[in-house]
């Protein structure tokens, strides 16, 4: 079936897949911490478009709150929080050395190979649309640890966790159009309480070593090596 | 009859050029909170300079005489093979999208060759900055348009405009990648401001206004008009590959005039973009440049990829 012959909602969620699968990419590279954060509003931003089109074109009027709770979490409150935090560390100028980043690039595309490999089964049972939108959330989802490992700052890492999540809300969206009202509040809640958890976590982490760099934890064993 | 529009719409690029240039000046100052010089400056410079004595060194050999003249055609000769106002016509179909690549690396070959011949330390600095920037420019650019031929299956570019008109409004991933590929190519191939900028003579960051450096009079007029025409041919590129609707498909006097009253409409868009990018974006540094084009490559063969993954038959 080619793209041509598809529905114009198809089309648009095809691109938005595209999209969300550029913006893991681009937050994989990245070093700085601010332009990390910029991304992932970006991020945010097209599920947030995703869900507006998914209620628009389903007719399914709860999808515009689960809209509005996205760009209200995803794009504004949570970016702004870790941004203040990178402000108050004062860590906006530093650029973290990411260790032999062309293998990690590398390793980030080889994973959205595996994605549609361990997908392709399911395209017998559904539709080539479905396979697309899928293959990019589990890629999204994989490129998050993979953002979690490779990069050592904890804010970083509480991007790399929230990016996996985007991965699944995109996957839920697409698949299931829309998921009941509950389940999503849930989940916005989940991710609300995971925010203000990491905010007590760069506290502790902060005052018990002085710094975000989680490599630096390793100073805490109780005997000396 | 054909040639007859064919050879006028190439009149039309060479005319107008000067124009899109002017309007881009004037979107810039207004945005600086500057006095904005009229629209029509550029051709008033161009004139002047026409009726300039040029000035050429004694060590200056024929290449430096012949070169702007040689830039100059090959660049028309490039605007030939894109469809301005109309699709289907005879020059753009013998022609096709490589050829217009061709062209465009063979201007930049004299410019270059042009820069060294003089022996300045500026003039050779500037060819080895633009030929480092065009090596990897080019295969983005390409890449970019690969997209576009391996869906239209032709590299002919009338042809592959009339199928993403004739197909009507789909929204392809691919062309969402291509077109932002293009756009940075386009940025640094024309140089503006992220990559290079063209109002400075400042001598650690100018690329293009270094080779010319030595240039006066006619020769320069002649240079800087190839430099806006091939500003405009990129701008028509993206205006009428990914945004063709309005463009005439038949001859009639009517659906010409309309062709000319659109692609003029979406070019005094795309400039007021480019105004407001130039404004909000400062130069980067000469070694980040290779980071932007390795950045446009990979938005190119992302957008070849999902061509092949995401739009397939299957």
């Amino acid at each position: 079936m080619n793209i041509e012959q598809l529905d114009f909602y198809t089309q648009a969620i095809l691109s938005m897949a595209a999209l969300v699968g550029l913006t893991s990419f681009l937050m994989l590279g990245q070093g700085r911490l601010l332009r990390l954060i910029f991304v992932f509003a970006m991020q945010g931003f097209l599920l947030t478009l995703t869900t507006a089109l998914a209620a628009y074109s389903l007719n399914n009027h709860h999808l515009y709150i689960s809209a509005v709770l996205t760009l209200v979490l995803k794009v504004i409150f949570i970016p702004w929080m870790l941004r203040r935090e990178v402000l108050r560390m004062n860590m906006h100028r530093d650029i973290e050395a990411l260790k032999n980043n062309t293998a990690v690039m590398l390793g980030g595309a080889s994973l959205m190979v595996f994605s549609y490999y361990v997908l392709h089964p399911i395209v017998q049972s559904s539709s080539v649309v479905m396979l697309n939108a899928l293959a990019v959330s589990l890629s999204v989802v994989l490129l998050g640890m993979l953002l979690m490992i490779s990069h050592r700052q904890a804010i970083a890492h509480v991007v790399g966790f929230m990016s996996i999540e985007n991965g699944l809300f995109f996957a839920a969206i697409v698949a299931t159009n829309g998921m009941p009202m509950v389940v999503e509040l849930g989940v916005a809640f989940d991710v609300l309480v995971a925010a203000v958890l990491f905010g007590i976590f760069f506290l502790h982490i902060r005052t018990s070593i002085d710094s975000l760099d989680v490599d630096l934890l390793n100073k805490l064993h109780e005997v000396e090596k | 009859m054909n040639w007859l529009i064919a050879i006028l719409q190439t009149i039309l690029f060479v005319v107008l050029a000067p124009l899109l240039a002017g309007w881009i000046k004037c979107c810039k100052c207004r945005l600086q909170n500057r006095k904005a010089p009229s629209v029509f400056q550029p051709y008033r410079d161009l004139f002047k300079l026409t009726h300039k004595q040029p000035v050429v060194s004694e060590q200056a050999s024929w290449l430096f005489i012949k070169a702007p003249y040689i830039i100059f055609s090959a660049t028309v000769l490039a605007a030939t093979v894109v469809p301005l106002i109309a699709v289907d016509l005879p020059t753009s179909a013998s022609a096709d999208v490589i050829v217009m690549v061709g062209f465009f690396a063979f201007a930049r070959f004299f410019l270059a060759l042009a820069g060294l011949d003089i022996g300045t330390a500026f003039g050779g600095m500037g060819s080895s900055r633009e030929m480092t920037i065009s090596s990897m420019a080019e295969p983005a650019m390409l890449m970019a348009i690969f997209t576009l031929t391996m869906t239209a299956s032709t590299t002919n570019l009338s042809f592959a405009i009339s199928h993403v008109l004739n197909e009507g409004l789909v929204l392809r991933p691919s062309f969402v990648f291509a077109l932002s590929a293009l756009v940075l190519v386009a940025i640094a191939e024309t140089g503006r401001i992220p990559v290079d900028n063209p109002a400075t003579h400042l001598e650690l960051t100018m690329i293009h206004e270094a080779m010319i450096l030595e240039y006066s009079g006619r020769h320069l007029a002649l240079i800087e008009w190839a430099s806006q025409l091939k500003l405009m041919l990129y701008g028509v590129l993206i205006a009428n590959i990914f945004f063709p609707w309005g463009i005439a498909e038949s001859f009639g006097i009517q659906a010409l005039g309309y062709g000319l009253l659109v692609i003029i409409g979406k070019l005094a868009l795309l400039a007021v973009f480019l105004a407001i990018a130039e404004t909000l974006v400062a130069k980067m540094r000469l070694f980040r440049v290779q980071e932007f084009l390795s950045f446009a490559y990979l938005l190119g063969l992302l957008g070849m990829l999902s061509h092949i993954i995401l739009e397939a038959a299957r």
